[in-house]
Order: C-alpha cells, then structure tokens, then sequence
C-alpha cells in the first residue's frame, strides 16, 4: 500500500448565486479594492488516502466526495493527488 | 399512534418535539438515540428533530445522514413509515435523498429567528389533511439555512407531483417575495417525497402547538398524523 495525499477544492457550481461571495465582494468593493470582482467562496479539503496505486486513490476519494465531501447539487469538487514518499 | 423523535448530538428541539407529541397531541412518544440500530415495530412516525446535529460540520445535516440510526429511518420511510423532518431534520433528509433538493444558506446571509405565515398548498397529505382550508398558519423558524433549492426539472416534478406542501406567504395567504424569509425557489417551506409519507419542512410546529406558547397552529400537523392513524 502506498500513502497519497490529497486536495480538494469544493465551490458552488456555475450559476448557483454565491451570497457569501457577493457579500465578500460589496465589502471590497466598498474599499479601497474597486477592481475585484467575481468573488466566490468554496471549501478546501486535506486528506490522506492509503491505496495501491494512484488510480484507485482517486477513485476512493471521488467516491467520498461524491456520497459526503460534496453536496453535486449545488457543488463541483476538483481532486489533486500526489503520493507521499519516504514514509 | 407512537411517535419516536430522533437525537442526534446537537439536536436542540428534541424535547420541544416529545412533548408536543406527547403533552399536545396527546399520543405516545418515545426517543430514539443516534446510535440505535432499531426502530421498535410500534412507532408510526418518526421526528427528526430541528437543532444542529454535529454540529453542522461540512453541511447541515451531512454528518447525521450516515449516523446508524438513518439506515433504519431509510428503510422505515421505504416500508411506507411515517417521517417529519423539521429544520436540521429537513437538512438531514435531503442529505439522505429521501426528499428531493438542498437547503442553502439563506439569502440574506442572516440566521432568521422569528415567526412567518405559511400557506397549505396541500392539504391532501397524511400531514396536512386537518388544516382548514385557506387557513394560514403561523409558525416560528429559526434557521440560517432553508434556501430550498432544486435544479428545473426537481422543481417541474415537485409541481407536477404535488409535493409542494407548504409555501411562505404574508398573513392573507399572499405568496410574494416580501414574505421570503430565505430566498427558497418558489417560497417553499416544505415538500413531501412522491410516495407522501415523508415530509421535510423548516418551520417548527413543535414550538407554537399550545396556546400556553402563543399559539397552536402547529398542532394541525400532530392531529392530521394522528387522525391518519386512527383510521
């Protein structure tokens, strides 16, 4: 078995309205920061995945997000996965 | 009939939800802890009640939805049991895909504590059928998360199905976006699954179900429960 770390990145899908996001950028905008725009607010996961290789890591942990991590309602998630050496 | 109300960690309306099943309905009532892996073969309905069940880590109701107990509340709904879901109990039963949609963040960003009327769009329901007709109820929510939303075609076959049981309205039964607490699509406060014994709604019933509270328009949903079966 080999240990694969991994990222995760979950935002609101395209066109569902991101209030926290909108809300972010009024402050800013109400700032000295008049150029920022299209603020959107996601998660991040870190994570630890023991598999055999690279592939069923990945399909571990898209299986996760897709039943937990993530609600695919209202959510996308994006996997990065690299395998931690010298352990 | 028998009631069981579910606790999680982090439920806070349990015991608002005993007893007005209990002291209000004047039916049995039970708790049924998190970790039971059975529901006793003499409940009729089970309450999932409103709180913030751990926490409401990652997603309101995410985490509850894999505790031990929903396995058995999944196969109690698809014998055709009876289940409520109010507030995180709502959260908790879109999570488990036993009704349709998600609840979002509501739109104003606030947490909205405070009483709202709601309008009956159904009241051919195991829940429903005695609230009078056109009547309006008022009943509190207390939710920073009840931004119903489905994608279009969830939407089409709530409509088309009648699922659709309860919608925010002003005090006349005006459904308009002034009387919107959350944002939800369509003003919606509640929804049944297709096969009509599962109800998910953020209102709480359990807190305005005797006039010694302020009011007892939540009561009409313990007495339909009730009435259906006494049949």
């Amino acid at each position: 078995m080999k240990t694969y770390s991994a990222e995760i990145k979950i935002m609101l899908k395209k066109g569902i309205l991101d209030v926290q996001g909108k809300t972010v950028e009024n402050s800013l905008n109400s700032m000295e920061f008049k150029d920022l725009h299209n603020v959107r607010i996601g998660k991040f996961v870190e994570l630890t995945c023991q598999a055999d290789n690279e592939d069923s890591a990945k399909a571990i942990i898209n299986q996760a997000c897709s039943k937990l991590i993530a609600n695919p309602i209202i959510e996308d998630y994006h996997i990065s996965i690299q395998e931690v050496k010298g352990e | 009939m028998k009631f069981a109300v579910v606790v999680f960690p982090g439920s806070n309306c349990d015991a608002d939800a005993y007893n007005a099943a209990k002291n209000d309905a004047l039916s049995d009532a039970v708790y049924l802890w998190h970790k039971d892996k059975i529901i006793p073969s003499d409940i009729d309905c089970v309450i999932l009640p409103g709180g913030f069940s751990y926490g409401d880590y990652l997603r309101s109701g995410a985490i509850a939805r894999f505790s031990p107990i929903m396995q058995e509340v999944i196969n109690f709904a698809d014998k055709g049991g009876s289940v409520v879901g109010i507030c995180n109990g709502f959260q908790v039963l879109t999570e488990a895909g036993l009704l349709p949609g998600t609840l979002m963040r509501n739109s104003s960003l606030n947490f909205v504590c405070k009483d709202v009327n709601i309008k009956t769009i159904n009241n051919q329901t195991r829940f429903t059928s005695q609230i009078p007709n056109n009547w309006v109820l008022r009943i509190p929510i207390a939710h920073g998360e009840g931004n119903y939303f489905a994608d279009e075609d969830t939407i089409k076959s709530l409509q088309d199905n009648n699922q659709i049981v309860f919608k925010y309205c002003d005090e006349n039964g005006n459904i308009d976006d002034k009387s919107n607490p959350n944002g939800s699509l369509l003003n919606i406060a509640g929804i049944i699954n297709k096969n009509g014994n599962v109800l998910g709604m953020m209102p709480h019933p359990e807190r305005l179900s005797n006039n010694i509270l302020g009011g007892n328009d939540g009561l009409y949903i313990f007495e339909s429960i009730k009435k259906y079966y006494s049949k």
